[in-house]
């Protein structure tokens, strides 16, 4: 379980002569087992408290409790080893790290190739070319994106932050990859997930939506009942089958090819 | 001749050559300027030069999948050695050649090697140079490596040369000449890692003569501690070729890296380009690693490790 307490995130202003406030007194409890989406409009505060979390960024005053566990002085190691996962908006790239060397560190262990490709077949990559690629400018944005989902689904950490994973990746691959947030979900094993998304089927699948704005949450609920609150009612047609690549989705992704 | 390899050297080869005492096929081992062990093979002949300190290698026509070991180990201080080896390689041949030097210097005296490597590759061979310089030791003497490798390419031949100097030698400047007949190929890759207050200088010339030759210059490199780099990259297209030299460098500490790769054309269909980088290890890469678990120093030396690779 992860309780925020009273989270505060402060930045100089540009001038120097005061302070803006990102995150703003937030106080907030994410159970085991719980599928959160946090969503709002940019510049909410939405990555910050992710990386607040993670321990990219130090929140200027609050608590962050994790399994009973006071971690906010910890560093991002250890509480990457308390099992904390983030997936980052825009991942890192590598000169000359392997994909499969990649994956063998987020796991902690050397992974068996087959574990290997069901990791990125769970995000849409076909494995036999993309293993022995390297993590650098070769992938494109989509690609380096998924395999940084990867590393978390290899990690399996008991709360996985995804710092939306939508972003930059094609309809084909974003259909496997919710099937793969549901999957992971409906194992129900104690792991939390919790991803920022401003992607109406993502929103669906969580049991709990936060709505965030100027660095405070705005609203609480279900997504039945926030998102028509959240204006996505208001494009195409109820029920039409484009909104949904579904003719086109991959359900079967070979894991040994 | 009686072979007589103490641990040190027995580690050096290993480090150098990865060979655990004495290779399989054609090599020679040279230790402190002497000649230890050789061993020629039906195809691969090696002589001691008559003109200079240094051996002739032959490789007959049409040798492929053979293996030639050339490793050198310096274990005395105080001692110069230069030497000369001149590679003959055949048509139609297929071969890897592996060399190397490693110095281990106890002393506050200077050891120091100098290997001049000349490769005549014939029509349509293709050639695997693997070249490792490492040196050790606690004394303060220093240990300095200028090789000079210079390459002759005959039409359709591929050659591949690894060249990796990874810790431990104090001074190196390093000279690469090349040049290319019609349709070959030439990879050049160049791995090196310096720290405290070393030096190290490349220096590469590379005149692509024929048309369709093909040149590619990889260079990467982490300069530490207060070290010094110096890259200085040529390549000269003289007709229709291609020609890429990248140049990649990590720095850190008080280091200082210069890259100045060069590219000339003398004709309109020559394709060159050339690209540098120099910048510390990304802020994003250290944050990455550490989510997935790992400590900060852990994460730097993985990135370098990769990036060497």
């Amino acid at each position: 379980m992860l309780e925020l307490r009273n989270i505060t995130f402060e930045v100089p202003t540009p001038d120097g002569a005061g302070t803006r406030r990102i995150i703003d007194d937030l106080s907030l409890t994410i159970p085991d087992d719980r599928f959160t989406v946090i969503t709002g409009p940019n510049g909410g505060g939405k990555s910050t408290l992710a990386k607040i979390v993670m321990g990219i960024e130090t929140p200027t005053s609050g608590q962050i409790i994790f399994n009973g566990r006071d971690v906010t002085n910890l560093s991002i190691t250890e509480r990457a080893n308390a099992g904390i996962g983030y997936g980052f908006q825009q991942p890192a790239r590598f000169k000359g790290m392997k994909v499969k060397k990649l994956l063998d560190i987020a796991a902690g262990k050397k992974l068996p190739m087959l574990a290997c490709n069901e990791y990125l077949a769970k995000v849409g990559l076909c494995s036999a070319g993309y293993l022995t690629r390297e993590v650098d400018k070769s992938l494109s944005g989509g690609e380096v994106k998924r395999i940084e989902i990867a590393t978390i689904l290899a990690r399996d950490p008991k709360l996985a932050i995804y710092d939306e994973p939508e972003a930059g990746i094609d309809l084909w691959s974003f259909d496997r990859l919710t099937e793969t947030f549901r999957d992971i979900h409906e194992a129900r094993d104690g792991r939390s997930i919790v991803i920022i998304s401003h992607q109406e089927r993502i929103i669906s699948l969580a049991d709990e939506v936060i709505l965030l704005r100027d660095g405070k949450i705005e609203a609480i609920d279900k997504p039945e009942a926030l998102m028509p609150t959240l204006g996505f009612v208001a494009k195409g047609v109820p029920g039409c089958q484009l909104t949904e690549p579904t003719e086109l989705h991959l359900t079967e992704i070979p894991t040994t090819c | 001749m009686a072979v007589d390899l103490s641990p040190i050297d027995a580690s050096l080869l290993q480090e150098i050559a990865n060979i655990h005492g004495l290779p399989k096929g054609a090599f020679n081992i040279r230790k402190d300027g002497k000649l230890v062990e050789r061993h020629s093979s039906a195809n691969i002949e090696i002589a001691t030069k008559t003109d200079h300190p240094g051996i002739d290698i032959t490789i007959a026509d049409g040798t492929r999948g053979e293996t030639v070991y050339i490793p050198v180990i310096v274990t005395q201080s105080g001692l110069k050695d230069v030497v000369y080896n001149t590679f003959y390689i055949g048509e139609d041949c297929d071969v890897t050649i592996i060399a190397g030097c490693g110095i281990h210097n106890e002393s506050h005296q200077a050891s120091e090697h100098d290997g001049i490597h000349t490769f005549h590759c014939g029509k349509n061979s293709h050639v695997k140079y693997v070249e490792k310089h490492y040196g050790e030791g606690e004394g303060t003497g220093e240990r300095i490596l200028n090789p000079v490798t210079n390459v002759f390419q005959a039409e359709n031949s591929v050659c591949e040369m690894e060249l990796t100097q990874l810790r431990g030698v104090t001074s190196t400047v390093r000279d690469t000449n090349a040049e290319l007949e019609a349709g070959a190929k030439l990879v050049l890759t160049e791995k090196l890692l310096t720290h405290d207050d070393q030096t190290a200088t490349s220096n590469m010339k590379v005149v692509l003569k024929g048309e369709d030759s093909n040149v590619q210059v990889i260079s990467r490199s982490v300069a530490q501690d207060n070290s010094v780099q110096v890259f200085n990259p040529l390549v000269i297209g003289e007709s229709m070729c291609r020609g890429h030299v990248q140049c990649d460098a990590i720095i850190m500490g008080n280091a200082k890296v210069k890259a100045i790769p060069g590219i000339e054309a003398a004709c309109e269909d020559a394709m060159l380009v050339h690209e540098a980088a120099i910048g510390k290890i990304a802020g994003d890469q250290i944050t990455k690693l550490m989510t997935l678990g790992l400590t900060e120093e852990e994460a730097e030396q993985e990135i370098l490790e990769d990036f060497l690779n």
